[in-house]
């Protein structure tokens, strides 16, 4: 008898005796024989709790996490500060171990939290309508496209700036692939989605222009600028936004964006090497019955009392089938109460303050390294807590060098943009203190200059008889 | 029925928005320690916010009575039963919470240089040979975010498959007994849906599926054990009439925890299987999620596997420039080991192997999300393998299938039995479906009342009116991790709602009375919806 589960010998003599076979083994008979195992999988005995934790924990200790490096990688994760409310509050079975709430009698604490993350979410991007979220940020851009294909009644053709985040980019290209859609990319100049170059990329047959703000390299784009193209062509202006910047930066809802998502994850959640986090997902109210998701509703119950349940379920794929606005089922619930929890925590001014203190950091972060030596800003454009930078020596030499003095410096550019070989993107959390963000750039300086040292000493340039 | 409000009943819902008071707040942030110029020195002003977005502004005390208070309302696995069919509410171990929340797991970047995250890329290594073992298929990709995310990935794949040998088709089949999400994930891979029929005995009538099956099929989509909780007995039939077309096979594995350590889906003939680690391997659904549905495949299939793919390579020396090895793409029963056992070296200092993310991976059909999938997830069902082991994943299913067929037993007795017919008379797997026609045509209640009043007797309800072909279904999985006590509460409930009904159907169609909230009016919120507190 395993720890989970409880049927004694004698338990299970009754229960068989009740069912009227003999053994467990003749309920099995139902597989065809040279279908069943026939021997113990290939796999270690059970462990105890105890062990099961010392292996665990010998896993995870072989990791280096933000608590033992000091972390300014971003690119869409990023080490805030989760307060500790929403680890009691999450953990609670209530909220923990419950299924979807199709009972809604018995659900209303998970639906009611759905209500109240729509509505923070609706807040922030300044659109009326939020659903209680999808898996993350980059599938949900391609479930943005699957939207707009059905919005733009068939159009199949998507306008993608670079500076959205190359893991959206790749999840849009494999999803389209069975859209049946084609897709164009729109370069970057000095950091910015190049206007002219988007401009002359849409036309009637686009479904949907993607941007992103802050984008991929950090910068803060001019969404309601760039849009015009998709508004001259009826296309949906889909922007993927960083909700951490949403108390400073205007909203995509005043940008005329159609639709608004992005990676939830800096909304109360851990970096858990990437997941599981939450996508949010907000749009128009033309675009209520079209979202993908589950969306709670507000409603009455037989007496008269206040109450919420799954709304537009004619929308989802356990009732509508083939013809469903989406096939996602289990989403992010958990996730989304704590981002819930978190921004109630932060409330109306916490939430624009941090917004301030990230910009106020990043902007002294950005002017910290670019004095370092070997350190250049790699664009000027405005920036709101995250950054790039070229380095004037290899950077994976260089992050090696700072991690070693204890420092996960930042994201390599190169293997997504191999304009930027060069290039490191620095990011920065209300965590990154000012002593670190210092001791980031004496880090990232000193590593230049050593490898530039070894590079000049080793450079054939240099050696007896070169040119 | 004389009704007396309870207390959680007379209060009314109140959300965190209307408990806002400005001035009120609960974060303390850090000093900013650097200049603080105004912001429109550093950010043009158009680009701005004007207003900051309304957030409740609530004391920190406050804001933990309302999520208590909110929980309060939710009733949840570890309050009692609940036998959600294609669910797998088994028991959610805290063992695999504490180590989730570890430092070296929680706080982890995912672009962490591979150097760095050698426990966790090893974890990713261990979790994907022990599914492939489960399954019986080689290669492993942990990427999709669910089931359905699984689903999409697996129809793409057999998208590519068959681009790459020049062919483009049309349609895919699936049991009309299939989860919702086939036929949705289906459209959104471009794929056309083709039904196929149930037979008398619960699988796939085999006429419907010769009829069908051409060579504009790409795949087929099965549950197997399927909805009905029924092994398809013929399995070895289809598998054969679907490959020799050339059509992929693929599982939906919600229903694994019928058969973990008893057969295998890869013996069985599938190409894809998608597992529900959420479902079999213990994750807490959380409300509605997170789960994960990584995907096993057979080696003609490996090559279109999600970008990147976690693999090992002999061991790189002190780190610059190594790592050029070929990786293994065969975890193979996650060993390293002759025997196919974990080697507990893994991971370990004493390990001789470098876990990587391999991109280069040219017939891939790419991401299907960002980074390198539900991590946390994968820790706690990493620890359930663990935890149970060989001989405890293969009692797990058995007892899981022994606690569904002593159910299906009590449940043939008395009235239940004769108002609530098994839809399938035979021995069941994990789960089982009864009908609620004679019920409803004798007692004049529905499968929704009955399912209403279960929640007065302080039952979750079956899953109800799923699969479609069974007329007023409820469809009960128990799981093997309920007692015997349980399963006998849960049938005399049933005899005495049914009973009760006898007497007066009133009572079961007014139900329930005792929760939080009494029925809801499920066609104002979708005619009328209001979907976010109003704040003017």
């Amino acid at each position: 008898m395993s720890r989970y589960t409880s049927a004694t010998p004698a338990d299970r003599a009754e229960m068989l005796a009740a069912i009227g076979v003999d053994s467990t083994a003749e309920l099995f008979e139902q597989i065809p024989e040279p279908l069943r195992l026939g021997r113990p999988l290939a796999l270690p005995a059970g462990m105890s709790e105890a062990e099961v934790y010392e292996r665990l924990a010998e896993l995870a200790s072989r990791n280096a996490d933000a608590e033992e490096q000091v972390c300014f990688l971003g690119a869409g994760m990023y080490d805030h500060y989760v307060p500790a409310i929403v680890d009691a509050i999450t953990q609670r079975s209530e909220f923990l171990t419950p299924y979807t709430p199709y009972q809604p009698e018995i659900s209303q604490g998970g639906l009611q939290a759905m209500f109240e993350f729509q509505t923070a979410i609706s807040e922030l991007t300044a659109l009326p309508v939020s659903n209680a979220g999808l898996y993350e940020g980059p599938s949900s851009v391609a479930s943005a496209a699957y939207l707009a294909i059905g919005a733009t009644k068939g159009r199949r053709r998507f306008v993608v700036s670079r500076g959205v985040h190359p893991h959206s980019r790749e999840t849009l290209a494999t999803y389209s692939a069975g859209y049946g859609a084609t897709i164009e990319e729109v370069g970057l100049e000095h950091g910015l989605t190049d206007a002219a170059a988007l401009a002359e990329a849409v036309d009637g047959e686009t479904a949907a222009v993607f941007l992103q703000s802050p984008n991929f390299l950090g910068a803060v784009e001019d969404v309601e600028a760039l849009g015009a193209a998709a508004k001259r062509h009826g296309a949906l202006l889909v922007v993927a936004v960083d909700p951490m910047t949403l108390g400073v930066l205007r909203p995509p809802g005043e940008c005329g964006a159609d639709i608004a998502l992005g990676e939830g994850q800096p909304l109360g959640n851990r970096l858990d090497f990437g997941g599981p986090s939450f996508g949010f997902f907000c749009g128009t109210e033309e675009l209520l019955r079209k979202m993908p998701g589950r969306i709670a509703g507000e409603t009455d119950d037989v007496d008269g009392r206040r109450g919420f349940v799954l709304a537009l379920q004619t929308r989802e794929q356990h009732i509508r089938r083939e013809k469903a606005t989406h096939n996602i089922c289990t989403a992010q619930a958990l996730n989304a109460l704590a981002a819930t929890i978190h921004l109630a925590w932060l409330g109306r001014e916490g939430f624009r303050e941090l917004g301030e203190l990230l910009v106020r950091r990043t902007a002294y972060a950005r002017e910290r390294l670019a004095s370092a030596p070997g350190v250049e800003l790699l664009h000027e454009a405005p920036v709101a807590r995250e950054f790039a930078v070229r380095l004037d020596a290899p950077v994976d030499r260089v992050l090696e060098r700072c991690a070693e003095r204890g420092i996960a410096a930042g994201y390599p550019l190169g293997r997504e943009y191999p304009e930027h070989e060069d290039g490191l993107l620095v990011a920065i959390t209300e965590r990154r203190t000012r002593e670190q963000i210092d001791a980031l750039a004496e880090a990232l300086g000193a590593a230049v200059q050593t490898e530039r040292g070894e590079l000049v000493g080793n450079s054939p340039t240099n050696a007896p008889g070169g040119p | 029925m004389a009704i007396v409000e309870s207390p959680m009943q007379r209060e009314r819902a109140q959300t965190i928005f209307e408990k806002s008071k400005p001035g009120r707040r609960a974060a303390v942030l850090p000093a900013a320690e650097v200049p603080e110029p105004p912001l429109e020195e550093l950010i043009p002003a158009r680009l701005l916010r004007s207003e900051p977005p309304r957030l409740p502004e609530v004391a920190e005390p406050e804001i933990v009575r309302h999520y208590n208070r909110l929980s309060r309302r939710n009733f949840d696995l570890d309050t009692g039963f609940y036998p959600l069919g294609s669910c797998t509410m088994k028991h959610n171990p805290r063992l695999n919470e504490r180590v989730a929340a570890l430092p070296g797991h929680a706080r982890l970047h995912p672009a962490q240089d591979p150097k760095r995250a050698q426990g966790a890329l090893g974890l990713m290594w261990l979790l994907q040979g022990s599914l492939a073992e489960i399954c019986g298929l080689p290669h492993v990709s942990l990427q999709p975010s669910a089931g359905s995310h699984g689903e999409l990935a697996g129809l793409l794949l057999t998208r590519a498959f068959h681009a790459d040998r020049g062919e483009a088709r049309t349609k895919v089949l699936a049991p009309d007994t299939s989860h919702g999400t086939n036929p949705a994930s289906v459209t959104m891979a471009g794929y056309e849906i083709v039904k196929v029929a149930t037979d008398e005995r619960g699988g796939v009538e085999m006429d419907d599926l010769r009829a069908k099956v051409d060579d504009e099929v790409a795949c087929l989509m099965l549950t197997n054990p399927n909805t009905l909780g029924l092994f398809d007995q013929n399995i070895a039939e289809i598998a054969a009439l679907i490959h020799a077309v050339g059509g992929t096979l693929y599982y939906d594995g919600a229903n694994l925890n019928a058969v973990m350590g008893h057969s295998r889906p890869g013996d069985m003939g599938f190409d894809i299987v998608h597992v529900n680690l959420h479902k079999s391997f213990s994750q807490p659904h959380g409300g509605g999620g997170p789960g994960a549905g990584p995907i096993a495949v057979s080696d003609r299939m490996e090559p279109f596997l999600p970008r990147p793919q976690v693999v090992r390579r002999a061991r790189r020396d002190a780190g610059r420039n190594g790592g050029e090895a070929r990786g293994s793409r065969h975890p193979r029963s996650g060993s390293g080991k002759a025997d196919g056992r974990p080697d507990p070296k893994i991971g370990s200092g004493r390990d001789d192997h470098f876990y990587d993310l391999d991109f280069d991976r040219p017939k891939s059909i790419g991401r299907l999300r960002g980074f390198q999938g539900n991590f946390g997830v994968f820790v706690r069902s990493y620890a359930y393998i663990l935890s149970l082991g060989a001989d405890g994943l293969a009692e797990a299913s058995e007892t899981a299938v022994l606690n569904a067929n002593y159910l299906k037993a009590r449940l043939a007795e008395g009235r239940a039995g004769k108002r609530l017919p098994v839809a399938f008379e035979r021995h069941c797997m994990h789960e089982f479906v009864l009908s609620g026609k004679p019920m409803k045509k004798e007692l004049g209640i529905a499968t929704l009342d009955l399912a209403k009043r279960l929640l007065d007797f302080g039952f979750h309800p079956p899953t109800v009116y799923f699969p479609l072909l069974v007329e007023e279904a409820l469809m009960i999985e128990p799981t093997e991790t309920e007692t015997k006590e349980s399963l006998d509460a849960f049938a005399e409930a049933i005899e005495r709602i049914l009973a009760e009904a006898e007497e007066d159907p009133e009572t079961a169609k007014q139900a329930p009375y005792t929760t939080p909230v009494r029925r809801l009016d499920e066609v104002k919120a979708t005619r009328k919806p209001v979907v976010r507190q109003p704040l003017d």
